[in-house]
């Protein structure tokens, strides 16, 4: 058995251990970290396509690895907890814009938001309280069941996106979608940033920063919303049991927006 | 009933050039429209990340569900054999297909990227009732020509039947298509309703043949052949029964959405205090659109001829005008009204969420409108030019066997 044979085989078994009982009773933790490691050197070899996700404790939701194709084994998501989220903050907003390159253009009805503060108050308690709303990622996007060209698409991720290349600025997504979540590019755009394409004409909306999860990062908004916000937005794999967002909804109840249209957003909310 | 002699119509004299002048010239400053908003991009317009289909839907769906309408006058000649109905069908086809084309052309030029309409045609995601429409257009245009073709070609004319009933499906399907386009999105409460479909095609019977017999009417003037009041009093009859139609699923309509509680904040908004919505719905969709015609057809009448063919030329314009306000209040209404995300909260936000949006429709985008109506008359005109789409005679006499002479000379002009 040649070298690189034998460290496919050390990866598979690894993989296989830790996704099939990391927490049994008698799991050496010293067999599992040289595991982790074992598979981690041995992913460097491997060809493109093996997935690497939940292999270590320490990153429990990886990216993919450079020019493998997204795995619906993943389902990118985010959990948001009202009891953190201030009505006077709008990090994730302004680190939305910052990111993606949306100046806007001083006109609020044409300009694109991504991601918005929305505030609420109880018409009966007079409860109030502030949520960020964007793209919710759903399971079954009405954008891309509407759209024509089939230019809005979902990631085998989760990921929600459109093909700016094939996009025709029909707005027919933007009837569709229960969240608003979709803004059309109304005007000229200067200075955008290589990893946002935007075009004027056609239509967009959050793509979960996914030029940053493809780095292995975090969202611009929830990094920002850790940095200097409340701490109240979690980013993570909803498919990885170990991973704390699949923990923290596991434990704790949480809600999606529009829960009776069935479609199952990636995006849930704490307290909401 | 005598063999039907068709023609052309000379088209030589000084006012068919000067309406051809005119509509072209509202062709190219649609085109000028067009390029405005493009050049700009669509901050230029009344549209906004809210009211994302304006004015241009409005004509657009308008004259698509209108072009549907016009056909059925050559349906119910073929396909229910009426034979009063048999000289009208090639103008039927013509208007079909002329409003069709008017209509998407206004669509596709308010596109954002109308420069992509090749990836239209070469992408397609099954799942899209708009895919959907892309062949249900095209297919109707096409089916329509051959059935043309086959009312004008004699030695065919066997096939006219068939042909017939296959435009008459599509056309149902057609509507049916384009009254999902709205009946399908579950999100926006004024139009999450299956009664779309059917609504749509009750419009459509509507609204073409009010078109149907004003073009009629206009071409046989203006090429001075001879129209007698039992072909206009037999349309005008039908056109108020489909005027009935519309109130009725209308009705239906907001009575079904009512009932829901859910819907009773968008209801209220259209019926009771949604302003411009408001006020277009009942006097425009109602009253102009609906109790008018509908009294103008119906009430009483001594004379006939001349003055009863004016009750429905204006019941005809009635329909046309209180039918644009029924499709600007579905359209735009439907859009202006927030989408509740947070039913039983108050909500706010800067992307003017829980917020009644206003529009206001700018002249590129009414230009660009008025311009597809422009296009479908040119089609028009250019088809009774040069086809024989017209018959040489509608007279009481000629349309009529059993009619007698001596009504003929009266109702005829």
């Amino acid at each position: 058995m040649s070298c690189q044979s034998k460290d496919i085989k050390m990866a598979n078994d690894a993989t296989r251990v830790d996704t099939a009982g990391v927490d049994k009773a008698g799991f050496d933790p010293q067999r599992r970290s040289f595991l982790g490691a074992a598979a981690a050197a041995a992913g460097i070899t491997l060809a493109p396509g093996v997935m690497l996700y939940g292999i270590t404790k320490s990153s429990p939701a990886k990216a993919r690895a450079p020019g493998a194709a997204a795995s619906s084994d993943v389902r990118w998501g985010m959990l948001i907890d009202l009891g953190s989220c201030d009505s006077g903050c709008d990090d994730c907003v302004t680190a939305c814009a910052t990111e993606n390159g949306l100046g806007g253009h001083g006109r609020p009805a044409t300009d694109a938001q991504w991601i918005r503060k929305v505030e609420l108050k109880d018409q009966h308690t007079g409860n109030s309280k502030s949520l960020p709303v964007m793209c919710m990622h759903c399971e079954e996007p009405p954008c891309v069941d509407v759209c024509p060209t089939g230019a809005s698409f979902k990631r085998a991720d989760g990921i929600v996106l459109v093909d700016k290349h094939i996009c025709i600025g029909c707005r027919y997504c933007m009837i569709a979608c229960p969240y608003k979540a979709r803004s059309f590019v109304h005007e000229v755009l200067e200075d955008q940033k290589p990893h946002a394409p935007r075009g004027k004409g056609t239509v967009e909306s959050c793509t979960l920063c996914v030029h940053r999860i493809d780095s292995d990062q975090q969202p611009a908004c929830v990094e920002a919303c850790t940095d200097t916000g409340g701490g109240a937005m979690l980013f993570g794999d909803l498919n990885n049991p170990e991973s704390e967002i699949s923990k923290r909804v596991a434990t704790y109840a949480s809600q999606q927006i529009r829960d009776d249209l069935g479609l199952n957003p990636g995006i849930r909310y704490r307290n909401l | 009933m005598k063999r039907v002699i068709y023609s052309e119509i000379s088209g030589n004299s000084s006012q068919f050039y000067m309406l051809v002048a005119l509509l072209g010239a509202f062709v190219l400053s649609a085109l000028g429209a067009a390029y405005y908003m493009e050049h700009h991009g669509h901050f230029v317009t009344g549209m906004n990340n809210q009211i994302v289909w304006g004015m241009p839907h409005v004509f657009a769906i308008f004259l698509i569900v209108a072009a549907s309408g016009a056909l059925n006058v050559a349906s119910i000649g073929t396909v229910f054999g009426k034979t009063i109905y048999k000289p009208l069908g090639r103008l039927s086809g013509l208007l079909a297909i002329a409003l069709l084309v008017g209509g998407l052309i206004v669509l596709v030029l308010d596109l954002g990227r109308p420069d992509r309409l090749i990836v239209a045609m070469t992408n397609y995601n099954f799942k899209s009732i708009f895919a959907w429409n892309i062949f249900l257009y095209v297919g109707f245009i096409g089916i329509v020509a051959a059935y043309l073709w086959l009312q004008m070609e004699r030695r065919l004319n066997h096939f006219v039947k068939t042909a017939g009933l296959v435009a008459f499906l599509w056309r149902l399907i057609l509507t049916t298509g384009t009254g999902s386009i709205f009946g399908f999105i579950v999100a926006r409460e004024a139009w999450d309703s299956a009664i779309m479909a059917p609504l749509f095609i009750m419009m459509s019977f509507s609204f073409g043949l009010a078109i149907y017999i004003l073009v009629l009417l206009a071409a046989c003037r203006g090429s001075g052949r001879d129209i007698g009041d039992v072909v206009i009093q037999k349309m005008g009859r039908l056109l108020g029964v489909f005027v009935g139609a519309v109130l009725y699923f209308t009705t239906v309509q907001h009575l079904a959405s009512l009932y829901a509680t859910g819907h009773a904040g968008v209801e209220r908004f259209i019926l009771v205090d949604g302003g411009i919505y408001t006020l277009l719905f009942w006097v425009g969709q109602v009253f102009i659109g609906g109790l008018l015609p509908l009294v103008l057809i119906f009430r009483p009448q001594k004379t006939t001829g001349q003055s009863s063919n004016r009750s429905v030329i204006m019941a005809s314009i009635a329909v046309i005008l209180g039918g644009f306000a029924q499709v600007y209040v579905i359209v735009i209404g439907g859009q202006a009204y927030p989408l509740n995300l947070f039913p039983g909260m108050e909500v706010s936000s800067s992307f003017a969420d829980g917020a009644i949006t206003n529009y206001a429709p700018s002249l590129p985008e009414i230009g660009l409108g008025l311009g597809g109506i422009a296009l479908a008359g040119l089609i028009v005109l250019f088809g009774i030019k040069l086809l024989r789409m017209l018959p040489t005679t509608l007279s009481n006499a000629a349309i009529d066997p059993h009619h007698n002479v001596g009504a003929a000379s009266r109702g005829d002009s």
